[in-house]
């Protein structure tokens, strides 16, 4: 386990907390923790209720989903990436996709409901976090609808 | 330009098949080497022939050989249709007619001292292959090389062992994404954009080469844009329908140009109002 002050300046070197107030940097790290997971390691199943999201400090994360009887990978997450931003948001219904770690991964947890009760408490702290998750959600929409145009198609890319 | 200089233009020259080697389940590469000496085969990376498989049709395809090697000419073809079959299915031995090279080539005169920038996609990689054994033969003479390639599948990956040995040269930076993985797969999953988190753009100093459909090219310049990375730094390479490939016929019109003469490669501060609009 590192020390407050180490999980301070690795939270600082984070992609997510890039722009914040030192005193929100502060804030999330006083309700962070790091964690490590074993390469093939499941980080959470679908359905789960898992409230933690994850920051990923190194190591690669896959995002599955089980259909037809078989898993596919959908996305791979790493270092600078998030994982798990559902958590944050309230009653999400359970993790969409199977997370597993597809090499020893570090990351910073934060407990969901803490860091939601944290951006109530202070609007402007909670603006600044929603906002960042937002950008997190809007790039990975992004992503995933050009991901199901199917570009390198041989017919060409599907109608939208 | 002279009716006979014309003539000339438009008649192919014999090449022989010497290898076709399998990159994927639909994606092969030739090996040809011309009857008459290198004359065929030089050529600037970025450039195109016009392949004639006699009897069946012609072809615009990419060269994504090494200019350095004089003595034959490579092209990588996806088979899409009657024509690309007839063309990967060639034997050793087998004749093909080759017009060319023609179009523009990447700029990589102009970029030397700068880091070299590649965003390709699916067969885009293969006229960009030409600019990456240039930057690696003269390694000396730019500064980063970052290579970004997308494809659909980790099946449909072309020269994966090139790529993989590539990202052992110095300063040279290799990320291949696929848009579906299975589980066997421990790569990047994800449209190739989304590597852009994970490289450092010096965006003053980055000239970016771009080729792959032209969707996936479309929202690679929104990042680069963003990262700002100047209209006139990007290069892509277009595709159009070309016939005659020297600006006669008008089948590969694109707004004011023709790709066959003006391109492939256009800096996107050429294309950018031709780019998104309909029925072009």
């Amino acid at each position: 386990m590192i020390k407050s002050k180490d999980l301070v300046e690795t939270l600082k070197e984070h992609e997510f907390v890039a722009g914040f107030k030192p005193e929100y940097i502060d804030r999330l790290a006083s309700m962070a923790h790091e964690v490590h997971f074993d390469r093939d390691q499941i980080v959470f199943r679908e359905g789960d209720d898992s409230s933690f999201f994850y920051l990923l400090v190194s190591g690669k994360v896959a995002l599955e989903v089980t259909a037809l009887g078989r898993v596919l990978r959908v996305q791979t997450l790493r270092e600078g990436e998030e994982l798990g931003w559902s958590s944050a948001l309230p009653a999400s219904g359970g993790k969409h996709f199977q997370a597993r770690a597809l090499t020893a991964v570090r990351a910073l947890a934060l407990d969901g409901a803490r860091l939601r009760e944290a951006c109530e408490e202070d609007h402007s702290f909670g603006y600044a976090v929603m906002r960042r998750l937002l950008q997190v959600v809007a790039g990975r929409l992004q992503a995933f609808r050009l991901q199901l145009l199917d570009v390198y198609a041989p017919e060409g890319p599907k109608s939208a | 330009m002279s009716a006979a200089a014309a003539v000339d233009i438009m008649a192919p020259m014999e090449a022989r098949v010497i290898g076709v080697e399998k990159e994927t389940h639909d994606t092969f590469t030739l090996l040809l080497q011309p009857e008459d000496g290198s004359k065929l085969s030089r050529f600037a990376p970025g450039q195109f022939s016009m392949l004639y498989v006699f009897g069946v049709g012609e072809l615009p395809i990419s060269i994504s050989g090494n200019p350095e090697e004089r003595d034959r000419l490579v092209y990588t073809v996806r088979s899409v249709g009657k024509a690309t079959h007839a063309l990967i299915t060639r034997a050793p031995g087998d004749l093909i007619g080759v017009r060319g090279p023609f179009g523009t080539s990447w700029p990589l005169a102009d970029s030397r001292g700068r880091d070299i920038f590649i965003v390709a996609g699916g067969i885009g990689l293969a006229p960009l292959r030409p600019a990456i054994y240039h930057v690696l033969r003269h390694r000396g003479d730019y500064g980063r090389l970052i290579v970004l390639y997308g494809a659909r599948s980790p099946q449909d990956l072309l020269y994966r062992k090139q790529l993989a040995a590539w990202n052992f040269v110095p300063d040279t930076q290799i990320l291949i994404t696929v848009d579906y993985g299975g589980l066997s797969w421990r790569g990047s999953v994800g449209v190739v954009t989304t590597l852009f988190r994970h490289i450092r753009l010096e965006p003053e100093r980055t000239t970016a080469l771009v080729c792959g459909p032209e969707i996936m090219m479309r929202y690679v310049v929104r990042e680069l844009l963003l990262r700002g990375v100047s209209a006139e730094d990007i290069h892509l390479s277009m595709e159009r329908n070309m016939k005659c490939a020297v600006g006669f016929c008008g089948h590969c019109q694109l707004g004011p140009y023709f790709v066959c003469k003006d391109g492939p490669v256009f800096p996107y501060s050429r294309l950018k109002p031709w780019m998104d609009r309909y029925e072009l």
